[in-house]
């Protein structure tokens, strides 16, 4: 004879969520190593040039950044909307990239000294006049390890 | 008999580490740097005067951008995806044309044997003060990739392999074979556009 349940309503069980952390944290330490922290916050524009020839920046800690772009907009108004370096946090001349090498230079390791590059992030509409200035700056600071960011072209 | 011990409620534990991961999504940035690498020359000790060296004409490789982004090569006006195809045939010179880089010849030792190449070639990029960075990184893009497909097929033809796969001491004889070149002239003012 069938046994007559009394009690319809069963209680759902738990669910056992104690591996949710650790799923959570893998993917962490997977953003982690794939990802790199921001050097700077952005005060200019920039859209990198295509190219198919790249090679990668290895050293982050051997690499130093020079952005030209025109200033983002809510530094148009201060700055003006024409092609404008940024080092590190500020707005720069170009005449100030000889003292920043100098100082960047001088931070690190004697070792290393030989080995610093500069990535140049311009903007793809930029002139070239100005990017020769730089160009004529890092020589003068030998700095003479320089590198073009810019992304993998697709297509033509 | 030992007391149970309650079970540490671990619930929050989920969202904590979410938050972790949301702050670092936030504050990195997933593109890789990358970039195309050059070596600039080393600067003029001031007192000396700028020279026009004297470059034999047949090895000199002219690449000019004006403001417009247009290219003149050796005198013609050029697309930017031809001039792959004509640095290539400068640099390797493969007819011994008269009026391409004078061939060298000399021994690298096994595998290579004897081996012609354009020992003293220059190409000169000289671009407008108006020109755009990318029309330039175009250039100097196509110039490096004449480059690494001559080093390619030299790898290929010697040792069945990619040049990126060769031991150093191969991959530095072949870069003798094609010495990478790639002169910038030094900025002048021409005055206007």
């Amino acid at each position: 004879m069938a046994k007559i349940r009394r009690n319809d309503k069963r209680e759902m069980p738990a669910l056992n969520t104690s591996s949710l952390p650790d799923i959570i944290f893998m993917l962490l330490f997977f953003f982690m190593s794939v990802t790199s922290m921001k050097e700077v916050t952005y005060k200019v524009q920039i859209q990198n040039p295509q190219a198919t020839e790249l090679t990668k920046l290895e050293k982050k800690s051997l690499v130093r950044y020079i952005y030209v772009g025109t200033p983002t907009a809510e530094f148009r108004k201060q700055y003006g909307a024409e092609t404008r370096i940024q080092l590190d946090d500020a707005f720069a001349d170009a005449k100030e990239i000889g003292d920043f090498i100098i100082n960047e230079r001088s931070s690190m390791k004697e070792s290393d000294q030989g080995l610093m590059t500069v990535s140049i992030k311009a903007d793809k509409e930029t002139k070239m006049g100005i990017i020769a200035d730089i160009k004529q700056e890092l020589r003068r600071a030998y700095a003479l390890k320089i590198s073009y960011a810019a992304t993998q072209r697709t297509s033509y | 008999m030992a007391k149970k011990i309650p079970q540490i409620n671990a619930s929050s534990m989920a969202d904590i580490s979410f938050l972790l991961l949301i702050f670092f999504l936030v504050t990195t940035s997933m593109d890789v740097n990358q970039g195309l690498a050059r070596r600039l020359p080393p600067p003029i000790p001031p007192d000396q005067k700028i020279e026009d060296t004297d470059i034999n004409k047949r090895n000199l490789f002219v690449v000019k951008i004006n403001w417009e982004n247009k290219l003149l090569v050796q005198g013609q006006e050029l697309d930017v995806r031809q001039l792959r195809a004509k640095a290539k045939e400068f640099i390797a010179n493969p007819n011994d044309d008269a009026n391409m880089p004078k061939l060298v010849e000399e021994d690298f030792g096994a595998p290579f044997g004897m081996v012609k190449y354009a020992k003293d070639h220059v190409i000169s990029v000289q671009n407008d003060a108006d020109t755009q960075y990318q029309a330039y990184l175009e250039v100097q893009n196509e110039l490096v990739a004449a480059y690494n497909e001559l080093r390619e097929e030299c790898a290929q033809q010697y040792f069945h392999k990619s040049y990126n796969d060769l031991d150093e001491e191969w991959q530095k004889k072949i870069s003798k074979i094609y010495p990478q070149k790639i002169s910038e002239a030094e900025p002048k003012n021409y005055g206007g556009k």
